[in-house]
């Protein structure tokens, strides 16, 4: 356990749960407009999966890791849109239509994986920024100030999640039309307008999430996500629909990821209880959420669809 | 209300028919025997069915031999799948008049099931089961098709049915000669080796590139990761990066994930060995050697087993002696002398009995 406990162990260990966290954070912030807004979209690992070839492809055709990204953010609107408009204007039972995305998305990007790839290549990476000074800083410095670009910007879009949900009008309309459509309704805000605005937010963020992960890996392959967007939904939840409530999950899911993974590597779990203890990080998330969702209160209009004087 | 339900029931119904579409369940597949290559690909299993232009135009009235592959990732994985459509190619370039149909990224097993039975309706002559973890599902099949040969890998059991081939490889063997190389070449002496779940094939791989090593240095200080999935790219990369950390300058990996890791090892120039297939592609500045699997060897056993009339009942493995593994060198790496001789007198000690692996 000693080794465990050294500098630069725990160092390496941190910086891994915070890029293995990444992901996670984009696709349940995004995911946490739409629900706030009262949208619960299951589809997030489909546009995650499909974000991510987008991005990884343009990436390997073009090698300017900023188009993959741009192409990362169009898929996700686009199938955030196409969320929208199934589970706003056509009213689906969200339970269900989300899983027609996933499988959409999972299926689709495979297939132009294979189609237009094949055998897996690698590309260009984000770039790791570098700050004078701080970047040279012991421990501080690997810890806070070697990441890529992408690291950054996630957690800078907390903040700004934070100040569009509970500081502007949109916001507040996001959250009048999760909590009580009928009285927004009658206020004069337009429920499926704000509902098309966050759900198509949500997708884009979900793209940004898969187009993120590609290009921090260099690689794409089949089912990349591995479920990470259904991971970010039940977030969400354990955030409590809050931005630093979902980051907060989102770096606990990465850090008990990253712990385990190191834990094993020094051999502290040993190879036969390695199974056992890569079901640690679901089975901390679950009873985290038990505790959070029996304290918050979900939006109470969250999965019902909303239509005038029905 | 009800206008609204039958609005969305329509879109649903229209997104599992565009799924469908994609999909193919290859019970329905066409085989284009006289066509170069259909493809059909979708977000369950993708079926391909290849015929052979030329042996069918000019030996029309022959009856070709049909071969079909059940596999659980994709036929280009540069892993697992990617070993067998490789092997059944050769095999269709040496006979000649071979059919071959490809169901790919059955990762669910019903799917596989569903597949190997569909195959078997189809008369296909040999139809290859390329997952232990479908050992199950063709257990309950075999029986059914009496006429049709089954071969199952990677495993050692036909579960005493006549009309069931198994094959494995003893893929300790190649992880065995990688690992002393890998200790001749580590400078820090620690390995690290990245793999899926602790069972069967990449089991063996890690065991036994593990004995190498410690055989070659018996100070290496070998790292074994098994991260519990054989999908997850993510986790394979940061398992590398937990190497890196912990000062590994070589590794290895087993399975279809370990592409995270290579890229990884790529970022930090940490040397790699791989297996299962040539995997120099993925970085050609740092891929030492990668065993490569050559199914082809005991698929030419079983297809005179059954072209004599033996439609199963036998176990086949492929290892160095007999040709069914090679090490195949990366050429652009400027690998010492002295241990590419290592590794020669390696492949020779394990052929000749000098040398056990321990698994």
């Amino acid at each position: 356990m000693s080794d465990f406990f050294t500098t630069a162990i725990l160092v390496a260990t941190a910086a891994s749960g915070v890029r293995l966290a990444v992901p996670l954070l984009f696709a349940s912030l995004g995911e946490t407009f739409g629900q706030r807004s009262g949208v619960l979209n299951l589809g997030v690992d489909g546009i995650m999966l499909l974000g991510a070839f987008g991005g990884y492809y343009a990436v390997l055709q073009t090698g300017s890791v900023w188009l993959g990204l741009l192409i990362g953010i169009v898929v996700g609107m686009l199938l955030g849109l196409v969320s929208a408009l199934i589970s706003v204007t056509l009213r689906a039972e969200q339970g269900i239509s989300g899983i027609g995305i996933y499988l959409f998305g999972l299926g689709m990007s495979d297939l132009l994986f294979q189609k237009l790839v094949g055998t897996p290549l690698p590309i260009t990476k984000f770039p790791k920024l570098n700050f004078p000074v701080l970047s040279d800083i012991p421990v501080i410095g690997e810890l806070l100030f070697q990441h890529s670009v992408v690291v950054y910007l996630a957690f800078l879009a907390v903040p700004v999640s934070m100040y569009i949900i509970n500081k502007t009008t949109f916001g507040m309309n996001i959250r009048a039309v999760g909590e009580n459509p009928e009285a927004a309704d009658s206020l004069g805000v337009s429920v499926n307008r704000i509902r098309y605005a966050t759900v198509i937010i949500g997708g884009t963020l979900a793209g940004v999430a898969g187009a993120a992960l590609a290009i921090d890996l260099g690689i794409f392959q089949q089912n990349l996500t591995n479920a990470q967007g259904f991971i970010a939904i039940a977030l969400v939840y354990f955030g409590a629909w809050r931005p630093v409530g979902v980051m907060l999950g989102s770096l606990l899911y990465g850090f008990v990821n990253a712990i385990v993974l190191q834990l094993k590597t020094l051999a502290i779990i040993p190879p036969d209880l390695s199974d056992f203890a890569a079901m640690a990080p679901a089975i901390i998330t679950i009873l985290a959420l038990v505790v959070v969702a029996r304290r918050f209160k979900a939006p109470a209009a969250l999965t019902k669809p909303y239509s005038r004087g029905e | 209300m009800k206008k609204n339900r039958l609005t969305w029931l329509i879109v649903v119904l229209a997104l599992v028919l565009v799924a469908a579409a994609c999909s193919d369940d290859s019970g329905t597949t066409t085989t284009a025997g006289d066509s170069d290559t259909t493809t059909t690909a979708g977000d369950t299993p993708t079926t391909t069915t290849a015929g052979d232009a030329e042996t069918t135009t000019t030996a029309a009235s022959a009856e070709p031999f049909k071969i079909a592959i059940v596999a659980p990732s994709a036929q280009n994985d540069l892993a697992f799948t990617q070993s067998i459509v490789d092997a059944v190619n050769v095999i269709k370039d040496e006979m000649g008049n071979v059919e071959v149909q490809i169901t790919d990224n059955t990762f669910i097993v019903e799917d596989a099931a569903s597949a190997i039975r569909a195959y078997a309706v189809d008369g296909v002559d040999l139809v290859i089961a390329h997952g232990s973890q479908y050992g199950g599902s063709l257990q309950e099949i075999a029986p059914d098709f009496p006429d049709t040969a089954f071969a199952w890998g990677t495993a050692a059991d036909t579960f005493g049915l006549s009309n069931v081939f198994a094959y494995e490889a003893a893929s300790d063997e190649g992880g065995y000669v990688m690992g002393a190389m890998a200790a001749a070449l580590s400078e820090s002496n620690t390995i690290g080796i990245v793999g899926p779940v602790e069972v069967g094939d990449a089991k063996l791989y890690v065991d036994g590139f593990k004995a190498g090593a410690e055989a070659q240095n018996p100070d290496a200080n070998v790292l074994v990761n098994y991260t519990g999935s054989f999908s997850d790219v993510a986790l394979a990369s940061e398992a590398a990066q937990a190497f890196a950390a912990n000062g590994a300058d070589v590794m290895t990996g087993t399975a279809q994930m370990v592409v995270g890791a290579v890229t990884v090892a790529s970022d930090v120039n940490i040397i790699w060995f791989g297996t299962q297939a040539n995997q120099t592609s993925l970085a050609p500045d740092i891929v030492v050697a990668s065993q490569v699997y050559h199914w082809e060897v005991v698929l030419r056993d079983i297809i005179a087993k059954i072209e004599a009339g033996t439609p199963g009942g036998e176990q086949f493995k492929i290892d160095l002696a007999n040709g069914g593994e090679v090490i195949e060198y990366n050429d652009a790496f400027a690998l010492p002398a002295d241990v590419k001789q290592l590794g020669e007198d390696t492949i020779a000690g394990i052929i000749d009995g000098s040398i056990k692996t321990g698994s």
